[in-house]
């Protein structure tokens, strides 16, 4: 085993890089550090980082192309895979540097606190994480092994609902109305409205809202409507449907907050090792990483880097502090010591209540914007070419930009509106159309997996180009387009 | 709040937990799914002959996309630029995935899906044929013809020319002679005044020479091992009708056809015969690439495919796989010639094949030998009409079902 640290040292680094941590004011969890190797990493990364996770196809290939583009040299190994649960769970791969672990373990902290803190992964149950993927994935090998189900449709079903997994509800924390209450406010909304001086207009046509209709208001869970509203799946169907639903809203918070939780964790990396006053070779090396932690692409976002220079920027406002807004002197040691910074006690609340969408638009501000150089770019021919940067006119509308497409605004919002299309037992559902279209070829054979679920005809209502189309999928009459 | 807890590596979990073994293979077989659907684009991109097995070929794969609802791929997106990014800046390429999303847990969002993956030819092969299912093809139907390939030992035996002396077994056969020779002594034959030397002391006693008997000789035998020979012959039209992406759908069917034989058998030689108004035999590259010009006579290229049969490939010793691609535009005048030499090649090979290649969008030419080979009855003999790259597995395999059953064997 050639390595330059050994189990004792790593544990004098992590009382050290703990004590730091509670002194700046992190509230952790316990932790657990479990060494890898290279292996058994591209293995985590693949089932995201779970110990136990039921076997797909989908999971091979994403350990091959992990391993194909880690061969080629595309992407290092990440330092760093930390999942929520209680206790936390981290691995630090056996190849890695001294250096390399003790800023691993730092940035592992900075999601430590995250994962307690944040409201949004308030209901996500940290304590019963690990348990319940290994049960979905005993309930998955039972399904398999059972004769009278088989590998074949397991897997079947599994390509379906992954298709269909993150079309969930963006906001569990809205509280879902249940039947009774939406009716009541269907019937409300349809009451005629109070006008004053009623008497002298004609009384409005009221028009009886249809209560028999289902879903009543437009259901943006996709699989758990399918699962309880077609008759025809299995008692192993609908549970596997569950499964695949409740594993997409584990991961949904993890989605809703990529840039807040991956700068939080690079930015407390960062400020804990200064605090720890490395020794003079150590200090080098931790900046050569962080800088690879914190470097761009032109034509992506960096999470790390956006989020780390967003933090930095905060507390350097909330100090009062001069100088261009964003700087980020990476490479300058600041004083060190566990002090909190003046202005950082501003950042735990923040940490608690925002998400990426909401973080982004209350703090990254024109200078910020410059600064980074965030562009908007678009596809012209075969070439992606800067439409707008951020200057004083149009800042604003590549922040809204940005916006759309983080978190869940990457994803198409699909609701479904009628289960009963024209009574014949058609799903129709609908795209809520932002000004981006879907993909067509993904629309069309995404419609086949919901068709495979739903045993009827499915349809969807979107708009291509400007126009409103809706979408067809029938076995005997194929894909339609109207 | 409790302390942190280390968990060592420990080397055997590290082996036994290779649990994405199962999902990668079942991986790697939809890979092979995929590959298979796209066989036509992928045969169509190789040279026909002269690629060892090992080479690795690249494989766009589009068969093991995930689907979900995702954005199309000219929306804006924003990037970071490196401090004075311009509007009308060239950035990037596009196609290069879906760049710009910023993503969540690795997976759990919609990715780019295209990717190459590396395959041999061999495996590549492997592939293709795999799913053949041809009862017919089956390997003791072949003609096998003993071929002499080395000697080897078998036994051993009292003559044989010097070098093949077994200097051990002589040496064991002699001692043994010379055991049976010396008198066995009862323990007390001093007392009977016997002298204690006898000839069993080796060294002291009188001289006991080899004999011829002793002599061993190991035995060689010529092994021989059946062989099965095969010959591809493929034959083009290259009159000046046949143009680029004619020649091209050609290439692609005989490379399947050449490679279907290879993995049937050991010894495959191919020949090529090009033929216009008259016929000769060339090389690969000459056939592949060259044009000439000129009118038809599909006769002279199946003359002269019988003349080398004759010469060099006797249908008793060699499976003959003939195989003529033209876009059907024969003179007139030679309709008949060329029936008839069809019928014979027919009876030489175990399996002859007519491609009429007219792609969609060429212009045509009335007239097409599928008419003329109407007239041809044999049970060996297939035509097959491929009018753009996707007819070509299935053609392929129709046309491999019609190989003739060797008549020795039936």
């Amino acid at each position: 085993m050639a390595t330059d640290w050994t189990i004792g040292e790593l544990e004098e680094w992590d009382a050290r890089i703990r004590r730091v941590a509670q002194d700046v004011g992190l509230v952790l969890r316990a932790q657990e550090f479990e060494i890898c190797d290279r292996d058994q990493m591209l293995g985590y990364m693949a089932y995201t980082g779970m110990p136990a996770h039921y076997p797909h196809w989908s999971f091979g290939k994403r350990y091959e192309k992990l391993k194909t583009l880690h061969r080629h040299g595309v992407t290092g190994l990440p330092y760093e895979m930390v999942i929520n649960s209680d206790p936390t769970l981290a691995y630090l791969m056996r190849d890695n540097t001294l250096c390399q672990q003790v800023l691993t373990m730092a940035h592992v902290y900075g999601h430590n606190d995250f994962f307690r803190n944040n409201g949004h992964f308030s209901r996500s149950r940290p304590e019963l994480t690990v348990p319940r993927f290994k049960l979905r994935a005993d309930r998955v090998r039972r399904y398999v092994e059972d004769p009278s189900i088989g590998a074949g449709r397991v897997e079947a079903l599994l390509d379906h609902a992954h298709a269909l997994s993150l079309n969930l509800r963006r906001n569990p924390d809205i509280r879902r109305l249940d039947r009774a209450e939406q009716e009541e406010r269907a019937l409300e909304r349809a009451r005629p409205r109070r006008r004053p001086h009623a008497e002298i207009h004609l009384p409005e046509e009221t028009v009886e809202p249809d209560l028999t209709r289902v879903p009543l208001e437009p259901e943006e869970d996709l699989l758990p409507f399918i699962r309880d509203h077609n008759p025809y799946l299995a008692e192993w169907e609908k549970d596997l449907l569950t499964q695949v639903h409740e594993q997409a809203a584990y991961y949904l918070p993890q989605i809703e907050t990529k840039i807040m939780n991956e700068g939080w964790a690079t930015y407390w990396h960062h400020r804990i090792l200064h605090a720890l006053d490395l020794p003079q070779e150590i200090h080098m090396e931790f900046l050569v990483h962080h800088n690879q932690v914190i470097s761009t692409q032109a034509t992506s976002i960096n999470p790390y880097q956006l989020g780390f220079v967003l933090w930095h920027d905060i507390r350097r406002r909330a100090a009062g502090e001069e100088g261009t807004a964003g700087k980020v002197d990476v490479g300058l040691v600041q004083e060190a010591g566990a002090e909190p910074l003046p202005g950082e006690e501003g950042l735990f609340k923040i940490r608690e209540v925002d998400r990426d969408v909401s973080f982004l638009r209350r703090f990254l501000g024109e200078e910020l914007m410059r600064e980074l150089d965030l562009f908007e770019y678009e596809p012209k021919g075969k070439d992606l070419v800067a439409t707008r940067i951020s200057d004083p006119d149009e800042w604003s509308q590549v922040r809204e930009t940005l916006l759309r497409r983080v978190g869940m605004g990457g994803v198409p919002a699909i609701r479904v509106v009628d289960a009963d299309l024209g009574r014949s037992g058609a799903l129709l559902l609908r795209h809520e159309h932002d000004g981006r279209d879907l993909d067509l070829e993904y629309a069309e054979k995404t419609l086949e997996h919901v068709h495979a679920l739903w045993g009827r005809r499915v349809l969807l209502d979107t708009v291509l180009e400007d126009s409103p189309t809706r979408l067809s999928y029938e076995p005997d009459a194929g894909f339609a387009a109207e | 709040m409790s302390e942190s807890v280390f968990r060592p590596y420990s080397q055997s979990d590290a082996v036994r937990s290779d649990r994405s073994a199962g999902d990668r293979s079942r991986h790697r077989e939809k890979v092979r799914e995929a590959i298979r659907e796209n066989i036509a684009d992928v045969i169509a991109e190789e040279a026909i002959i002269g690629r060892s097995g090992d080479r690795v070929v690249k494989v766009p794969i589009r068969g093991i996309r995930e689907y979900r609802f995702v954005f199309g791929e000219n929306q804006p997106r924003v990037g970071t630029g490196d401090g004075d990014t311009e509007t009308g800046d060239v950035v990037g390429k596009s196609g290069d995935g879906r760049a710009g999303d910023v993503g969540g847990p690795a997976g759990d969002q919609p990715g780019t899906d295209y990717y190459e993956t590396d395959v041999s030819l061999e495996e590549l092969t492997e592939i293709m044929f795999e799913d053949l299912e041809l009862p017919e093809m089956d390997r003791k139907r072949l003609r096998e013809l003993p071929t002499e390939v080395a000697r080897k030992r078998k036994g051993y035996r009292r003559a044989g020319v010097r070098v093949h002396l077994d200097k051990r077994r002589t040496a064991r056969s002699r001692i043994r002679r010379k055991l049976a020779r010396g008198s066995p002594l009862p323990p007390d034959a001093e007392a009977f005044g016997i002298p204690a030397s006898s000839p069993r002391d080796a060294g002291e006693g009188p001289r006991f020479p080899f004999h011829r008997e002793d002599l061993t000789y190991r035995r060689t035998v010529h092994d021989v091992i059946p062989q099965s020979n095969a010959v591809v012959i493929c034959i083009m039209d290259t009159s000046g009708s046949m143009d680029t992406m004619k020649k091209y759908l050609a290439r692609s069917f005989f490379f399947l056809l050449y490679r279907f034989v290879l993995t049937r058998y050991q010894n495959v030689e191919v020949v090529f015969v090009a033929h216009h108004a008259e016929a000769r035999e060339v090389s690969e590259e000459e056939f592949f690439h060259k044009g000439e010009s000129g009118g038809t006579l599909i006769s002279t290229g199946y003359r002269k495919a019988l003349e080398i049969i004759h010469e060099r490939y006797p249908p008793a010793l060699w499976n003959v796989y003939a195989f003529h691609c033209s876009d059907g535009d024969n003179w007139t005048t030679d309709n008949e010639a060329a029936l008839e030499s069809a019928q014979e090649l027919c009876q030489a090979a175990n399996l002859f094949g007519y491609g009429e290649i007219k792609p969609l969008n060429s212009r045509r030419y009335g007239s097409s030998m599928l008419d003329v080979f109407q007239g041809l009855d044999e049970p060996n003999f297939q035509t097959v009409k491929i009018e753009r790259k996707e007819d070509l597995w299935p053609g392929f395999k129709e046309l491999l079902s019609k190989e003739r059953v060797p008549a020795e064997e039936t």
